[in-house]
């Protein structure tokens, strides 16, 4: 009898929500260190955003028009453009390889890196969002649902996004790839969040896109972490 | 269980081998014969439509295209389901050799989709339910195609395509009803293309004819291909080895 | 196809309690591919890894409590100080010594006690190889499976590493050890295999 055999046969099953405890803390001590990359990402957007007048014209009947679907596609971008810190950094240095091997679940660990992301790159765009809306002269009950959608749908983004950023993990390809992959896969978000907007300027009420952002985020919650844990598994083997 | 037959026999490379080469010929040729079917029943046989004239003549390449684009995604996304479950290569060739045709079938309708609306419609473009869905499902096979392409180790890139694939199983029901739903709500500004005209008995048939002839190309082209996949990623074992001095000896 | 290679093949080896296994060879001769096959990292092109006599696939939740697998890289962040990279490293475990008392003292056996408040970007290759190695220290792992556990530490560090190994075994551990140094372990019972 050895001291390992005492503790042998049942693996001390770790729980699943202090992994997601555990990924959640790290990754945001982690971003809060490096605050410039959020401060950059949030600037993408207002550039991104700032630029549509100038290519489309000040006219403010149009801007108006344009302004929900700008600041969707401009939050996709965003999205996109931040999707590679999930865990590319992790993947270089090693400590994914940690992570995979950790007693934890490997989809919880993972909720937790995607809650960290979301809550340094897809909380600001929100809260960003109202003030770009009176650039393009939204009313503010058009403000207000546009900031709502963008709290339901960005989680989704950067949910369905992480499958996309562990399916290219540490691939030559990169962006454009990334693009390629995750992009058409956002077109529902961005239809039901743009189009809320669009419902409320014509006098219905937006509850059913926002429903149906609501349950499409449920959805990306359940199986998002599992096709990424699957993808990070592939990716280190 | 003595009797039974071994199924798992053809899945290896090295057995199927044999069969999609003797299987690939049949195929292309009832494809050719349903093809010629297809297009005498199509362009001379069918009557001419009372609203729209000869240029109707399109959907019967354009529908069985439309067809075989969403069909085709989903047989590979059910070979990409069998190869992450039962960890098979051979169904991740499988998946492999079909993407190519089904993007071709994707860009096919979306062509000739363009082409029927310029005289219909007065317009190449219309960001019609389908079309825009469509267009997505286009992306979505290049997707497949482009990770698999940027993956070195074909193991990996086996799996990592088998997870997209799956993912964007999943989400071609999602994509097409809220483009559906978008497309309603944006009635105003576009056309639909679902207002087709009553269908005589001899369209539709020759429509199905066409379909079929679709499917069996499908199935002979995915054939040809997969043997070029077994051979290149099988070029180090001793069967490709004699294969390929059996070959060289009847030249 | 662009990369295929058969590395080894007919590689066959047990362990049992207080045994190590050191794998020596060429570089590029599949050391770091075989230790991560051991650890659950790979899989096999072909053949079984068994763990506690069960044949088990990459992953497997069993092996995952029971390894400890330090390789190449040494999972430090920059960003984070000696002291929080190995508290995180420790929880990320499952470690009972996610304290930071237990995290000092493991410090303190590598001799970084001055370096704990640094952040490991600025610290030597040789100091963040420590670190890495402190993990020993604090998780409790029946099985170890290190990858050039002993590259760019001194003398003194790889002494160090020897006593830890040489009671890890004699506790009824287990080691899968990739290494061009030669460790002296005592009383080690101690299989080589060179992969060519």
């Amino acid at each position: 009898m050895t001291p390992f055999d005492a503790v042998a046969p049942s693996a001390p099953s770790a729980g699943a929500w202090e992994g997601v405890a555990w990924a959640l803390a790290r990754d945001l001590r982690l971003a809060l260190r490096s605050k410039a990359e959020i401060g950059v990402q949030l600037l993408f957007y207002v550039i991104v955003v700032s630029l549509f007048p100038l290519g489309v014209g000040p006219e403010p009947a149009l801007l108006r028009a344009l302004g929900p679907g700008v600041l969707w596609v401009a939050a996709l971008l965003a999205s996109l453009l931040s999707l590679p810190r999930i865990f590319t950094a992790d993947f270089s240095d090693g400590t994914l390889e940690q992570i995979a091997l950790s007693p934890y679940p490997l989809p919880a660990l993972i909720s937790g890196k995607i809650a960290a992301h979301w809550l340094t790159t897809g909380l600001p765009l929100v809260v960003m969002s109202p003030l770009l809306g009176i650039q393009f002269g939204l009313s503010g009950n058009e403000l207000s649902i546009l900031a709502v959608g963008l709290l339901v749908g960005t989680p989704t983004l950067s949910l369905l996004g992480a499958i996309g950023a562990a399916l290219t993990i540490g691939l030559r390809a990169g962006g454009g790839l990334l693009a390629l992959l995750i992009l058409p896969l956002y077109a529902p978000v961005l239809i039901f969040g743009a189009g809320a907007v669009d419902a409320v300027r014509a006098g219905f009420s937006a509850s059913a896109q926002l429903s149906l952002l609501g349950a499409g985020l449920l959805v990306a919650i359940v199986g998002a972490p599992i096709a990424c844990a699957a993808a990070v598994r592939i990716a280190l083997d | 269980m003595t009797t039974s037959i071994n199924w798992f026999r053809f899945a290896s490379p090295a057995s199927f081998f044999p069969l999609a080469r003797r299987l690939a010929p049949w195929f292309a040729s009832a494809a050719a014969l349903l093809a010629l079917l297809g297009c005498y029943l199509g362009l001379f046989v069918a009557p001419t439509d009372a609203q729209q004239g000869e240029a109707y003549r399109i959907i019967f390449i354009h529908v069985p295209a439309a067809w075989m684009s969403m069909f085709i995604y989903l047989v590979m996304a059910f070979w990409c389901a069998i190869s992450l479950t039962f960890n098979t290569r051979l169904a991740a060739m499988m998946a492999q050799s079909l993407a190519p045709t089904g993007a071709m079938f994707t860009f096919v309708a979306l062509w000739t989709g363009a082409l029927w609306g310029k005289p219909t419609w007065g317009t190449y473009w219309a960001w019609d339910a389908r079309m825009t869905s469509e267009l997505i499902l286009l992306f979505l096979y290049f997707g497949y195609m482009a990770l698999r392409n940027a993956i070195d180790d074909p193991r990996r890139a086996d799996r990592a395509s088998a997870v997209l694939a799956l993912v964007g199983a999943i989400n071609i029901p999602i994509i097409y009803f809220s483009v559906k739903w978008w497309n309603t709500l944006h009635q105003g500004a576009s056309v639909s293309l679902t207002a087709a005209p009553t269908m005589a008995k001899l369209m539709l048939a020759g429509m199905l004819v066409m379909a079929f002839a679709a499917w069996f190309y499908a199935i002979a082209i995915a054939l040809l291909r997969v043997q070029a996949i077994i051979l290149e990623r099988e070029c180090a074992t001793a069967w490709v080895g004699e294969l390929a001095a059996s070959v060289r000896g009847a030249k | 196809m662009r990369f295929a290679a058969t590395l080894f093949a007919n590689v066959d080896f047990s362990l049992g309690n207080g045994e190590m296994l050191v794998v020596t060879g060429a570089n590029g001769s599949g050391k770091t591919t075989l230790l991560r096959i051991a650890s659950g990292l790979s899989h096999a092109a072909h053949g079984a890894l068994k763990w506690r006599g069960i044949a088990v696939a990459p992953f497997d939740a069993e092996l995952r409590a029971s390894v400890l697998y330090i390789g190449h890289a040494t999972a430090l962040k920059d960003e984070f100080t000696a002291e929080e990279n190995l508290l995180a490293l420790s929880s990320l475990h499952g470690a009972p010594g996610g304290e930071r008392a237990a995290v000092r003292e493991a410090l303190g056996a590598w001799s970084l006690d001055r370096q704990s408040r640094l952040p490991a970007r600025v610290l030597s290759q040789g100091q963040r190889r420590r670190i890495a190695l402190a993990r020993l220290n604090l998780i409790r792992r029946p099985l170890w499976v290190l990858d050039e556990p002993a590259s760019a530490i001194d003398a003194a560090d790889v002494a160090q590493l020897e006593r830890l190994i040489a009671s890890h075994l004699s506790t009824g551990g287990i080691a899968v050890i990739a290494t061009h140094h030669d460790l002296a372990i005592h009383g080690a019972r101690k299989r080589m295999l060179r992969l060519s």
